[in-house]
């Protein structure tokens, strides 16, 4: 039996009255890339939040290697975010530290490796992502987008996480830019071995970097699939999101 | 009138929750002021933004208050015959109560606002959320190094405001009231006590702390983007010169209750 490396079951979580998540159930397998793919505002970062236990669900199950996370002691729950790495939609960038010390910050500061190592593994991670080691200095400010996401990506990387997680990796970036993203999630992700969820509206990446991909809507996982069979689903609230219509099941409010 | 009543009460039980949440953060940051992992490099760069950046503000408050109570003591004082006092007057002011409040409410001004400004920023872009992912508690990072940086420079600058307001009094008193400066010097010795410099700085430690605390507090609470900042900014300032002018009253209560 393959153990899931994530396993999410009857995860549900509201806010005031409004679900949010309404009872997910979800297992992505050791080296599996999973995208979970959505509209704007339908719980797809809340999900990862709750992954990360930055936010604590109402109802449900997380486990991560088997061993359930929800209502960990902080020290435990640190013991398993080791295990992750993330890329933020907005890259979220340290302001007040340069680029090579953004990368490094993990292996630094969470690990304790000294300054000088951890430049060496910053200015290798930014060679593997395609980054010039004259930027090393920079501020983030000084940065264009695409190259804040590549930090961004760096950074999750340098640890060399078990589980990468990557929110709207291409939000924001030019065609081009977002194609060079994806070539290098999946670059990344293979040269680590790494198992990643992603979560993204936008089916060009989902297509280029899950092996399966899932719909959220309305709170709940409502098909999964893998990603060469997204255009056959056979489920309509599937056909109007890949296809980009306005008219169809999924009513926008 | 019983909704007048309920808003009232609505109000004070807003003021208690509010209260709680800080006291519970101000808790568990200090917790995790006496557990490694420490931060000494952020907590010296704190210090130098605290302590050094501050003092053209808080010494220019000081200069003019200095200055101003010498003027306005002397002219009150005139009236009783009293204008001997004005040296005491400026220095047990200066010491236990203007060198401590103007700094103190000058620092809350640029210091906490700053602290509220950054959290909060780094908040809604998801800077703390990454910190989770780093295996780094934001905590210790972030709020322990400006808690313990703001509680430690305020004494200190304290100090510098009441030399640099003395000074203001009495260069007003000798080259506008015609005082002798030997005199003015004896005079701002002689009733000057040690528990007059004592208190000032504990107070100034306390305001200090109050002022990193709700500075933290506000910004690492923040919400919705630039509008929550903007009001994280705010509350971190009045709340900030609420509770230094409270406290002031009940330490000064507490060292001369009796």
């Amino acid at each position: 039996m393959i153990l899931s490396k994530i396993e999410l079951s009857g995860l549900r979580k509201t806010f005031g009255a409004k679900t949010v998540l309404n009872g997910i159930d979800l297992q992505v397998k050791s080296g599996e890339s999973v995208v979970v793919i959505g509209g704007s505002g339908s719980g797809k970062s809340v999900m990862l939040k709750c992954l990360l236990g930055l936010l604590s669900p109402d109802n449900g199950s997380i486990k991560v290697d088997g061993e359930e996370v929800i209502g960990l002691s902080p020290r435990k729950r640190d013991r398993i975010n080791r295990k992750f790495g993330m890329l933020f939609q907005s890259a979220a960038l340290f302001d007040s530290l340069p680029v090579w010390e953004n990368i490094a910050f993990g292996l630094i500061q969470g690990q304790r490796m000294n300054y000088d190592q951890g430049r060496a593994v910053a200015l290798e991670r930014m060679a593997q992502v395609g980054l010039s080691a004259d930027i090393a200095e920079l501020p983030p400010a000084e940065l264009s987008g695409g190259m804040r996401k590549r930090v961004g990506l760096a950074r999750a990387i340098a640890t060399a996480p078990e589980i990468i997680l990557f929110d709207e990796p291409t939000t924001g970036l030019d065609p081009i830019m977002a194609d060079i993203i994806n070539n290098l999630i999946v670059k990344c992700v293979k040269e680590l071995g790494a198992t990643t969820l992603s979560i993204t509206h936008d089916m060009t990446s989902a297509r280029k970097i899950a092996d399966r991909i899932a719909m959220l809507y309305n709170g709940k996982l409502i098909w999964t699939g893998p990603a060469t069979s997204i255009n056959c689903s056979g489920n309509p609230y599937v056909d109007q999101f890949v296809h980009g219509c306005a008219d169809g099941p999924i009513a926008i409010r | 009138m019983l909704d007048f009543l309920s808003l009232i009460g609505h109000a004070f039980l807003n003021l208690l929750r509010r209260l709680g949440f800080l006291t519970i953060f101000i808790l568990w940051s200090l917790s995790h002021c006496v557990r490694p992992p420490f931060y000494p490099r952020l907590l010296i760069h704190q210090m130098i933004n605290i302590g050094y950046y501050s003092l053209p503000v808080v010494g220019l408050t000081a200069l003019f208050s200095g200055m101003v109570l010498a003027l306005q003591s002397h002219t009150g004082f005139a009236r009783f015959s009293a204008e001997e006092a004005v040296a005491t007057v400026v220095v047990i002011s200066i010491t236990r109560e203007l060198g401590p409040v103007l700094a103190g409410l000058m620092v809350a001004g640029r210091i906490g606002a700053s602290m509220a400004a950054e959290l909060g920023t780094m908040r809604v872009t998801e800077q703390i959320d990454v910190f989770v992912t780093l295996s780094t508690n934001p905590a210790k990072y972030l709020l322990v190094p400006r808690i313990l940086a703001g509680t430690l420079m305020m004494p200190f600058l304290v100090v510098i405001s009441d030399i640099i307001g003395v000074l203001g009094g009495y260069l007003v008193g000798i080259h506008e009231l015609d005082f002798n400066s030997a005199t003015y010097i004896n005079r701002t010795w002689e009733f000057l006590e040690p528990l007059d410099v004592v208190l000032g700085l504990v107070k100034a430690a306390v305001f200090g702390f109050i002022i990193a605390s709700t500075g933290c507090y506000h910004g690492y609470h923040s919400r919705g983007g630039a509008q929550g900042v903007g009001a994280a900014t705010t509350h971190a300032v009045v709340s900030a010169s609420i509770l230094i002018l409270t406290s002031n009253y009940i330490i000064t209560k507490l060292f001369f209750a009796g």
